[in-house]
């Protein structure tokens, strides 16, 4: 156990891509926590598709030891978080378990809106901000104008931010110095009841559950039993460690100290994120006030390409929600793809994330239908109810009006591109709120409604604005629009996985949108199919996928017919990646590209 | 009383039994094509003859009392055999077995001088049938498919094959690069002008692993038809090549009445041949039981095994479903199409017929099963559709 004086606690958080993750490789390599054979870059971001990406999704925590210039040696803990707004939630939870914050900001790009956004919620959480400017080896760093800004547009004293070089590792061993000289130590009595937050909580296919947990009072040691304060759930110490980043074990932790434990815990509900954990015997008095839970704000469904594959489905995403406390799920089925389940995310990336992982890690062929907001259905009665799936709106002569999610987006924009994010917005029924300029660089914020947002405003915000553009969100209500439902027909047959809500008047826009899209889609069949969107029992938009015309073999000779024999089997085979409506086969990628918007 | 299914053990007799002969070697090998061709300086003529001959030997045990009714020396370029090894070849085939009256012998030859040069022999050989390679009556044409001969000299050489023998049939390649259906159409009527009774008429096709299929996958090769221009350009050949009396007996193959090429028959109406040589597929029914042959297809390794006279090569016994599909698969390329009552007999329920019928697909006259002109073109996804119920 260490003494509270020589204990730090610290997030490193910044816009996306500022370089958060190469400063812990560099504080982690300068401290020699790891090995210098065992380093790579971004050593903390462990999974294939963070590594794929070059993104971190998951919060990750290292403990480190420092020789400081005091001739003390520090503990120190430190939490790399996510940069992307969809996992803004991870960055929340993580603050609530350390003291002070590293707020990178990329020397040559300036404050961006992620930039902002954390740092507000690390002046809500009480931290403690020190500024590190990152990537000053850039020939297009200006360190001295983003200082101005960091004070201009956030109202942070920069005057002594670190400047630094994470790629280079220049600055490293000042910032050590900083986080050990300007940050506070943790607070804390060994000798009251236990009180330990549970941060976070994963699934180890050798450990089980593992919980990552920081305690503020008292201690915890190996064999204790513990007791959650929110579920009543007990269980037994049956592993205690500190991450180096692998686990490390140790017999006890103390307060400002954190690390992980497991113990025979097996469902999904014992470990909330948030909770409090206590002695079974000798309990705290009050829990810790836990964390705001997540909203997901964009669900879909889904489906396993292969009916038979449901259990496993089930069982992934079981697995899959107890390394991600901000995805839900429950059952549902659908007349064209049978049993699925219909799922909540944070936003477009983290769906597309938990479908990557289900599909990879856990071998499985996923169909994906159309991303819905949460709508509010006012019923004619009084009642109100909300609408998950598009497909299952109640009849309309029963409902009295929709409400859709709105949400108050920010965007810093080079004023040069101005007019093109303006134009966006206001193409996707935006309101404008705000127009400020800090130097060359506008501030935008809009009011818009989520459903505008949710399938490609930001890749669309990124292609208008060659990258330049940040965007940050927070939902702020509902509103009452004209909402209605729209069907795509594909050979005069529904295929509810399609429906979608949309605003009256950009229905036609979009049916027609949708069936040129899909026109492309779907291949040729062997009859031509009328491709339809409509309204109640109105079409508006129609297109017509033509005959396949041509598909034989020019030359079939003796030697030919193996291979040909081989050639209609692979074929038979490629129809896995299909579906089938009716006599039509539609491909799986068609229901998420279909989606996509082009203008 | 239910009537006894007939054995299917003689399913064979449907399309009669053949010998196809492969020879491996060309002088250069053009970037379009994915047939076992190789390119070698030296090549012991005597040494290939005598392993032919063993190996001829060899099937002609396995399966004696047939009646050979045709032979095809296909390629690679034959044309490059000297007339010796022909004879060898032919002789040798009717020495293992008998041969029917009519037995067609053809030999598949390049349009260079040098080759023509050679016809007399290989008429003295035996051979009664040339079906030459002319590809493209374009010389523009003719140098992308990376062609070493001009139109003029595959005209000359075509003459001389005319010349020496009776049966000459000659071979295209269109939907090209940058063809129109207007000069497809020109070019085929010049085609017309010049056939005696047989055309092979081969949209391009890019094989994986080939030069070309390398160019594609690149960006290269531009100004290849789509589907809607490869369609119509197959349509103009069916209507030009009617006109002229040269109806389709199969996709790619156009005839005089009476002029089929019988060799390629016994392929598509699933009869039985004996594959001699490097990477040459065969099929034989012995004891009831249709086996798949393939032999290697390295040449060496031919050779050497044929001269050792063991085993040259490996056969595999064909479940019952899988001899039925190919059954269907080939005979759906011929304008005669396929018996349902085969097809039953061999155990094979087709799935979706009535829809492909009223579709306008497929059309049935009593058990007979054709495809329709539209079915035809389309005929991979019909097969698909029709196979659907296999495992
Ligand atoms: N030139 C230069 N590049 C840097 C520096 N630090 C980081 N980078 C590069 O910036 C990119 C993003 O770095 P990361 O460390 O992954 O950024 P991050 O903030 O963790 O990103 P997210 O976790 O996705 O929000 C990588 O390509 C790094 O190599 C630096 O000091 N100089
Ligand atoms: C066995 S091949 C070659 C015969 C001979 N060696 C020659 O090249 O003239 C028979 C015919 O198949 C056709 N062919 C070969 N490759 C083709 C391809 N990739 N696409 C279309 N037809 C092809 C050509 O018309 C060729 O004449
Ligand atoms: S097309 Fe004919 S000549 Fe050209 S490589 Fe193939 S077999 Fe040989
Ligand atoms: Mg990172």
């Amino acid at each position: 156990m260490t003494e509270l004086s020589r204990i730090r606690n610290f997030s490193i958080v910044a816009h996306i891509d500022h370089g958060k993750s190469t400063l812990a490789d560099r504080l982690i390599q300068l401290t020699g926590t790891v090995a210098a054979r065992d380093m790579k870059e971004q050593m903390l971001d462990a999974m294939d598709i963070e590594r794929e990406r070059g993104i971190t999704i998951k919060a990750n925590t290292v403990r480190i030891e420092y020789p400081a210039r005091d001739g003390q040696t520090y503990i120190l803990n430190l939490i790399d978080t996510p940069g992307h707004v969809d996992f803004a939630y991870e960055v929340s939870r993580s603050m609530r378990a350390v003291e002070g914050s590293l707020l990178v900001v990329d020397a040559s790009q300036g404050v961006e809106a992620q930039t902002l956004a954390n740092v507000y919620q690390a002046i809500d959480a009480d931290h403690e901000i020190v500024p590190v400017l990152n990537k000053i080896d850039l020939p297009a760093a200006d360190p001295e104008r983003v200082k101005a800004q960091i004070e201009d547009v956030i109202g942070l004293d920069a005057s002594e931010a670190v400047e630094i070089s994470a790629k280079s590792g220049l600055g490293i061993p000042e910032v050590l110095e900083a986080i050990v000289t300007r940050l506070p130590a943790p607070k804390g009595d060994r000798d009251a009841p236990l009180k330990a937050m549970l941060v976070d909580s994963w699934y180890d296919p050798y450990l089980g559950v593992v919980v990552l947990i920081r305690v503020m009072d008292g201690i915890i040691r190996k064999g204790d039993r513990i007791k959650m304060m929110q579920t009543g759930a007990v269980h037994g110490i049956d592993k205690l460690a500190v991450l180096k980043p692998q686990m490390v074990d140790t017999p006890e932790l103390g307060p400002g100290e954190i690390g992980i434990f497991t113990g025979s815990i097996k469902q999904v509900r014992d470990t909330r994120v948030g909770d409090t954990i206590t002695h079974e015997k000798k309990s705290c008095a009050a829990p810790l006030p836990g964390f705001k839970p997540s909203v997901p704000v964009v669900f879909c469904g889904l489906f396993p390409v292969d009916a038979n594959d449901f259990e496993g489905l089930r069982d992934a995403i079981e697995k899959l929600a107890l390394n991600d406390a901000s995805f839900t799920h429950e059952m549902e089925t659908s007349a064209a793809l049978g049993f699925g389940f219909r799922c909540g995310f944070l936003g477009l990336l983290h769906l597309e994330v938990i479908r990557d992982r289900l599909e990879r890690e856990y071998d499985l062929d996923l169909i994906t239908t159309a991303p819905s907001v949460v709508y509010d259905i006012h019923m004619r009665d009084g009642t109100v109810q909300q609408l998950h799936n598009p497909a299952d709106l109640p009849d309309l002569t029963y409902v009295e009006h929709v409400e859709e999610p709105r949400i108050k987006a920010t965007i810093l924009v080079p004023d040069d591109y101005l007019g093109d994010v303006l134009k966006l917005c206001q193409d996707r029924r935006g309101e404008q709120l705000e127009l400020t300029y800090a130097g060359s660089r506008a501030m935008v914020v809009y009011d818009l409604p989520l459903n505008e947002v949710v399938f490609d405003f930001y890749d669309r915000l990124k292609s208008v604005t060659k990258g330049y553009a940040s965007f940050d969100y927070q939902m702020i209500g509902y509103r009452e629009d004209n909402l209605v439902k729209m069907q795509i027909l594909v050979n005069d047959e529904p295929v509810d996985a399609l429906s979608m809500m949309v605003h009256r008047d950009r229905a036609e826009a979009r049916g027609r949108m949708m069936c040129e899209k899909l026109k492309d889609l779907i291949p040729r069949h062997m009859f031509k199919i009328p491709v339809q969107a409509a309204i109640g029992g109105r079409v508006i938009a129609r297109e017509t996928i033509a005959a396949l015309r041509k598909d034989v073999t020019a030359k079939c000779y003796g030697g030919d017919v193996t291979r040909k024999k081989k050639l209609l089997e692979k074929q038979k085979a490629g129809k896995k990646k299909m579906r089938q409506f009716g006599k039509v086969e539609i491909p799986q990628t068609a229901f998420i590209s279909a989606l996509k918007m082009d203008g | 009383m239910p009537v006894a299914a007939p054995e299917p053990v003689d399913d064979w007799r449907h399309g009669g039994f053949g010998v196809y002969l492969h020879w491996p070697f060309c002088q250069a090998k053009c970037p379009y094509c994915d047939f076992n061709s190789h390119v070698t300086a030296q090549i012991d003529q005597k040494r290939w003859a005598d392993a032919y001959r063993r190996d001829i030997a060899r099937v002609a045990a396995l399966v004696p009392d047939r009646i050979v009714r045709s032979i095809f020396i296909g390629g690679g370029t034959p044309s490059l055999m000297q007339p010796d090894t022909v004879a060898a070849v032919v002789d040798a085939v009717r020495g293992g077995w008998p041969t029917a009256n009519d037995l067609e012998v053809t030999l598949e030859a390049n349009p260079t001088s040098v080759e023509a040069g050679r016809f007399r022999g290989y008429r003295d050989a035996g051979v009664n049938r040339v079906s030459m390679g002319i590809q493209a009556l374009d010389d523009h044409a003719l140098r992308r498919l990376g062609r070493m001969h001009s139109v003029a000299e595959a005209r000359a050489a075509f003459d001389v094959a005319r010349a020496h023998f009776e049966r000459v049939s000659f071979d295209l390649i269109y939907a090209r690069q940058d063809q129109s259906a207007a000069e497809w159409k020109r070019e085929l009527h010049e085609a017309l002008s010049m056939a005696v009774d047989h055309l092979s008429l081969y949209q391009l096709t890019i094989e994986d692993g080939t030069p070309f299929a390398a160019r594609l996958a690149a960006g290269g090769l531009r100004g290849l038809p789509d589907q809607d221009l490869s369609a119509d350009l197959y349509e103009v050949t069916q209507e030009v090549c009617s006109a002229a009396g040269m109806d389709a007996y199969e996709v790619s193959n156009h005839a005089r009445p009476g002029a089929m090429s019988q060799h390629n028959l016994i392929y598509w109406r699933c009869g039985d041949w004996a594959g001699v040589g490097p990477g040459a597929h065969g099929r034989l029914t012995i004891a009831g039981e249709r086996c798949a042959t393939v032999a290697p297809s390295a040449p060496g390794a031919w050779l050497a095994r044929a001269e050792a006279g063991i085993d040259v090569d490996s056969s595999e016994p064909l479940a019952r479903p899988d001899a039925a599909a190919e059954v269907l698969m080939m005979g759906l390329r011929l304008s005669e199409g396929v018996d349902l009552r085969r097809l039953r007999t061999l155990g094979l329920e087709v799935a979706g017929l009535q829809e492909l019928v009223d579709d306008g697909l497929i059309a049935l006259d009593g058990s007979r099963m054709t495809a329709s002109a539209r079915g035809r073109l389309i005929l991979n996804s019909v097969l698909r559709r029709l196979l659907s119920d296999q495992p």
